[in-house]
């Protein structure tokens, strides 16, 4: 209640400063967006179907490379956790490689995978990668070994035990890692579209200032907030239904 | 009991849980020298291969030895230490900014209700956005030169650092507050006595996020808008397939993040001495 | 009178609906009395602790501390909490010094005074160790001995031995009972074990069911040095049991 006027409130103190800039010129009214312009940008953007082709450009890279990495980091998250010698050859490289801001890495893809689609996904991937082992591997080892001796004391096998006890009982943290992983698929595709991309939201926001249409920046950037909170809302949720065994606690 | 076998097995999982018995620290030295050196050996012999084989162009796949080979002579022509010096001083500006300002912003929004549900809002409102659409925006504004590349380091930092610090004061346990009150404490002497050291540790926490994050984030404005600096050095290289360069310049953005990292973990231990059971 | 507890009533509004948690309380508390808060779990016992503290508002009705109304919290009561609550980032002796830091003692004479409580609590060699260093019975010495050092003239303390073994219990029940014949406090103290209570009050307090009243005063007329094991100590403890047993069985009717 009071959060929703605070953004209303928020919002109006955007109309306020911008449309006041338009009367006194104080900045070049052309830099300081109105939502009224915004809001034009979006519906021409909407009509002509750039926008769309650009949502779904940029969700089909992100949803391609993060499903490779989290594919990729639920199996060895999960092997790390059952196997020290994996675990203890492991934990080194990804200390090595990780303190390496990912987009550092950016060029190279474009190096290494042309300008193409391949590129994108392969850095996507890339990126997404390494934050979702190491926090899958974390839940994975933080499995109460109390719960598996409870387990192996009443039969389990090896197997069962992965089965039955590690994957639920990591499960929660998995879908935590998801979610971060899925958050920075988003955050660095805008990264991967400035650089080299002929569609895309980011794409459309460096377009924006390319041609100098500040509207359009702002309105690509609220359009991946909007699908940043969709998609986070979406997983929460899911979260819930999937967890209501455990105590109703938020971690977002 | 199957010793050295690859999976841990079930006594063994009985006994120690999944993090396995606790490997002597000579041992967990050599592992890690071993996984390194696998590590590198296996990128030398690819590269290897690659230039043998010819299968294609070894300029796209240079050995670690080309790597270091071009950061030493950089270092030694001396052209290296302005882009190291342009990155950090960025840095150094941008995240103290935004790390002042957060904590300038949490610290009351956290402890007083009514400036958290001033500032919340608008916070929540922005955070979705990833910060790098809007490093356009920061780009028309402010122009290509340091103050927009500063500016957008702070802006990118100070959201997670903000949030942990409101986090940090609100969940100081209530109970310490009135400890204190009746011992006599003042508002005053409650924020500089109570809130700050209950809340020190997390927000050191989110400070090393926002280090990380720093670095994370000067990249890429120095791809679209720089001269200098390490990112410049990567993209640079793009353009003339100069691949050692490249990947050169990301070991060593690698390298200063860890170390900022390692400088805020220091302070974390010096200060939190009182979490850790002796 | 050192503390004068006046028609105190308090409800707390949950959901729209408003409990009575105390009411009609009257209490005079004499100097150097220790009194002990008796009744079933949810009677109101921390709560009329915690107004006497100041952390909480009566609804209606005053509480007077040498004749002047109490408004907050304040340093001349000190409290001990059943969970400890000891500043985890401060050693044991930067705890015992926090309150004589508020009022900007100098650190010698600090220092001082806080050995000296560390010694009457028996905690002299672990003055520079970390809460999380010592176990549930050290803390509570050490929450005692930064109560002490402040100097209140009132003590007010929540079942401070609740959560303790039954053995460490009666040691620091030995404690204060001896810190007691040395620092003459007003104590305010609640428990849910009628020995403990017989073993340390003055008088005790029974209080009825929730909503709580004041339902009957003892006066315990026992040596100082008490003996748990002589006839008129069970006597009283007998007395005691089957008054507060009647209340206790009212909560599960
Ligand atoms: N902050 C609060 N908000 C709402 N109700 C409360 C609050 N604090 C206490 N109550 C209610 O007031 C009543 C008295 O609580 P209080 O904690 O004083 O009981 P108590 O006698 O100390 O019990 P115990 O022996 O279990 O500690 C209870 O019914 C409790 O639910
Ligand atoms: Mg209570």
């Amino acid at each position: 209640m009071t959060r929703g006027l605070a953004i209303l409130a928020t919002l109006a103190l955007w109309a306020g400063i911008s449309y006041g800039n338009r009367a006194v010129e104080w900045m070049l009214p052309a830099l300081l967006p109105t939502p009224g312009e915004v809001v034009r940008v979006f519906l021409d953007s909407v009509r002509d179907g750039s926008l769309v082709t650009s949502v779904t450009t940029s969700l089909v890279r992100v949803a391609e490379g993060f499903g490779l990495a989290a594919a990729a980091a639920l199996a060895l998250g999960v092997l790390v956790g059952v196997s020290t010698p994996v675990r203890l050859l492991v934990e080194p490289i990804i200390e090595f490689v990780r303190p390496i801001p990912p987009l550092a890495f950016l060029p190279m893809f474009l190096v290494w995978f042309g300008l193409g689609e391949a590129s994108k996904v392969a850095f996507i991937g890339y990126t997404t990668f390494f934050p979702m082992f190491v926090a899958v591997a974390a839940s994975v080892l933080r499995v109460d070994p109390m719960l598996l001796r409870a387990a192996a004391s009443l039969g389990a096998t090896r197997v069962d035990l992965i089965r039955r006890v590690i994957l639920p009982a990591a499960l929660p943290g998995i879908i935590v890692a998801l979610r971060l992983g899925f958050g920075l698929a988003l955050f660095v595709i805008v990264g991967a579209e400035f650089m080299g991309a002929d569609a895309g939201l980011g794409h459309l926001i460096m377009e924006g200032r390319t041609f100098f249409n500040p509207a359009q920046i702002v309105m690509g950037a609220l359009v991946l907030g909007l699908l940043g909170s969709a998609a986070n809302a979406l997983l929460v949720a899911a979260e819930r239904s999937l967890f209501r065994w455990r105590e109703a606690r938020a971690t977002s | 009991m199957a010793r050295g076998s690859v999976l841990l097995s079930v006594p063994e999982m009985m006994e120690w849980g999944l993090r396995g018995p606790a490997v002597p620290r000579r041992r967990a030295l050599r592992l890690r020298v071993l996984s390194i050196v696998l590590f590198l050996g296996a990128w030398s012999l690819a590269a290897g291969i690659v230039q043998a084989a010819g299968l294609f162009n070894p300029i796209f796949l240079p050995g670690p030895w080309l790597v270091l080979g071009k950061v030493l002579a950089m270092a030694v022509q001396g052209e290296l230490w302005a882009h190291v010096g342009a990155t950090l001083g960025r840095v150094a500006i941008g995240f103290s900014t935004g790390a002042a300002l957060a904590l300038l912003l949490g610290l009351p929004a956290g402890h007083v209700r009514a400036v958290r549900n001033l500032v919340e809002p608008v916070v929540e409102l922005l955070r979705p956005i990833p910060p790098l659409a809007v490093l356009p925006l920061f780009i028309v504004w402010i122009g290509i030169g340091e103050s927009a590349k500063a500016g957008f380091i702070t802006y990118a930092t100070f959201f997670p650092m903000f949030l942990t610090t409101v986090h940090a004061v609100r969940q100081i346990d209530p109970l310490l507050i009135r400890a204190a009150q009746s011992l006599g404490a003042r508002p005053r002497q409650l924020f500089f006595r109570v809130i700050l050291p209950a809340a020190l540790p997390e927000i050191l926490t989110g400070l090393r996020l926002g280090v990380a994050l720093s670095f994370f984030v000067i990249v890429i404005s120095e791809f679209i808008a720089a001269e200098q600096g390490l990112g410049f050095l990567i993209n640079d290289g793009r353009s003339f397939f100069l691949v050692p360069q490249m990947l050169g310049a990301a070991v060593l953005l690698g390298v200063l993040g860890y170390a900022g990292n390692a400088l805020v973990r220091l302070v974390e231990r010096r200060v939190a001495r009182w979490q850790q059971a002796v | 009178m050192k503390i004068q507890v006046q028609r105190v009533s308090k409800s707390f509004t949950a959901d729209g609906r408003r409990t009575p948690a105390l009411v009609d309380i009257d209490l005079d508390v004499a100097d150097r009395e220790l009194i002990c808060l008796l009744g079933p779990s949810g009677c109101g016992k921390s709560t009329l602790l915690n107004i006497v503290a100041g952390f909480l508002e009566p609804t209606s009705g005053t509480i007077l501390v040498d004749g002047r109304p109490v408004t907050g919290p304040g340093a001349d009561r000190g409290v001990v909490f059943q969970e400890y609550v000891l500043f985890p980032w401060l050693t044991v002796q930067g705890n015992v010094e926090f309150g004589l830091t508020l009022k900007g003692v100098p650190a010698d004479e600090r220092r001082r005074i806080a050995r000296r409580y560390l010694e009457l609590v028996g905690l002299v060699q672990h003055a520079q160790k970390f809460p999380v260093q010592l176990s549930g019975g050290m803390k509570q010495r050490v929450a005692i001995a930064r109560a002490l050092a402040n100097a209140p003239s009132i003590i007010l303390m929540d079942e401070p031995f609740g959560a303790l073994d039954a053995q460490t219990r009666e040691i620091l029940q030995e404690e204060l009972g001896r810190i007691q014949r040395v620092e003459h406090k007003t104590i305010l103290f609640v428990t849910h074990s009628i020995r403990e209570a017989v073993y340390l009050a003055d008088r005790v307090v029974v209080m009825t069911s929730a909503p709580g009243r004041i339902k009957q005063i003892f006066a315990i007329k026992l040596p100082e040095t008490r003996d748990r094991f002589a006839p008129e100590f069970t006597q009283y403890e007998s007395e005691i049991t089957r008054v507060v047993k009647e209340e206790v069985a009212k909560v599960h009717e």
